[in-house]
């Protein structure tokens, strides 16, 4: 059950991601990633994270994506047009991201092979609960911290896009 | 038919999340260089910090610590501020040069 869990869900996300990159439209491409961000959010509850699970769906998949795909609605973008590459790129490209994650796999191997497996129910420390405790103790101040952050986020995004006065 | 049964019983190795979790870092990395639309490379950013906290997650599952949830959470509320003002860049970006391509977006070149 487990594994069929995160078969679907992680064939799910990387077939949406490689839409994400191959898209021509930015459209597509956001709402690929929307895709993405919803199967991510499924592995986080097999994870045993189900407060991570929901502010990935309520944060990224709601406010971020809803604000990538105001923009793109804002400025009328169009799909890109093609561009000649170099043939040194198109030739080493993706032979060398299946180098790279070939390495990856075998040190993950090599590494974490006693890492141990994951089941549902077998972490139950991802609540809201638990989260809300160790934010509200542990980390507290790194929390108020980025409070400030989101206020000059904020004072920044409107400055930045506000229409000059003459 | 019974050894099949025992390893679809067990669980899902963490090795495999962080693969995962790989794959879509190098999808993101790969759409950033490949890329030309500055809203598109945008998105691939996103992409690649929703891979690294799928590997977070995987690992606060491993040590069975909440901590990786936390960071998790940081990382979150900090993609979100750089959304907004990114995208209040690309706004203003556009307003003044009519374009999104990131090629002809070069005016701190030399």
């Amino acid at each position: 059950m487990d594994h069929l869990f995160f078969f679907l869900f992680g064939f799910i996300a990387v077939v949406c991601a490689i839409n994400v990159v191959l898209q021509k439209h930015p459209i597509s491409s956001a709402l690929s990633l929307i895709g993405v961000m919803g199967s991510i959010a499924v592995l986080y509850l097999q994870l045993g994270a189900p407060f991570i699970a929901m502010a990935q769906i309520i944060v990224y998949a709601g406010a971020v994506m809803v604000l990538f795909i105001f923009v793109i609605m804002l400025l009328n973008a169009g799909s890109e047009e093609q561009r000649g590459r170099s043939w040194t790129a198109q030739l080493l490209g993706i032979p060398a991201l299946l180098a790279f994650l070939g390495l990856v796999a075998y040190y993950l191997q090599r590494w974490f092979s006693d890492a141990g497996v994951v089941k549902f129910d077998n972490f139950q420390g991802g609540t809201a609960q638990a989260v809300g405790y160790a934010l509200f103790t542990d980390y507290l101040l790194p929390f108020e911290v980025t409070s400030v952050l989101i206020l000059v986020a904020i004072l920044g995004a409107i400055v930045l896009a506000r229409k000059e006065l003459d | 038919m019974a050894q099949l049964l025992e390893v679809f019983n067990s669980g899902v190795p963490i090795t495999w999340y962080l693969l995962l979790s790989a794959v879509l870092f190098a999808l993101g990395v790969a759409g950033f260089v490949m890329r030309r639309n500055i809203i598109t490379v945008f998105m691939c950013i996103e992409l690649m910090l929703n891979a690294v906290n799928l590997s977070f997650v995987a690992f606060a599952n491993q040590h069975r610590q909440v901590s990786g949830h936390i960071f998790t959470f940081f990382v979150m509320v900090v993609a979100a501020a750089e959304a907004a003002v990114g995208l209040a860049i690309i706004l203003t970006v556009f307003k003044n040069r009519e374009t999104l391509n990131i090629d002809e977006i070069d005016s701190l070149k030399n």
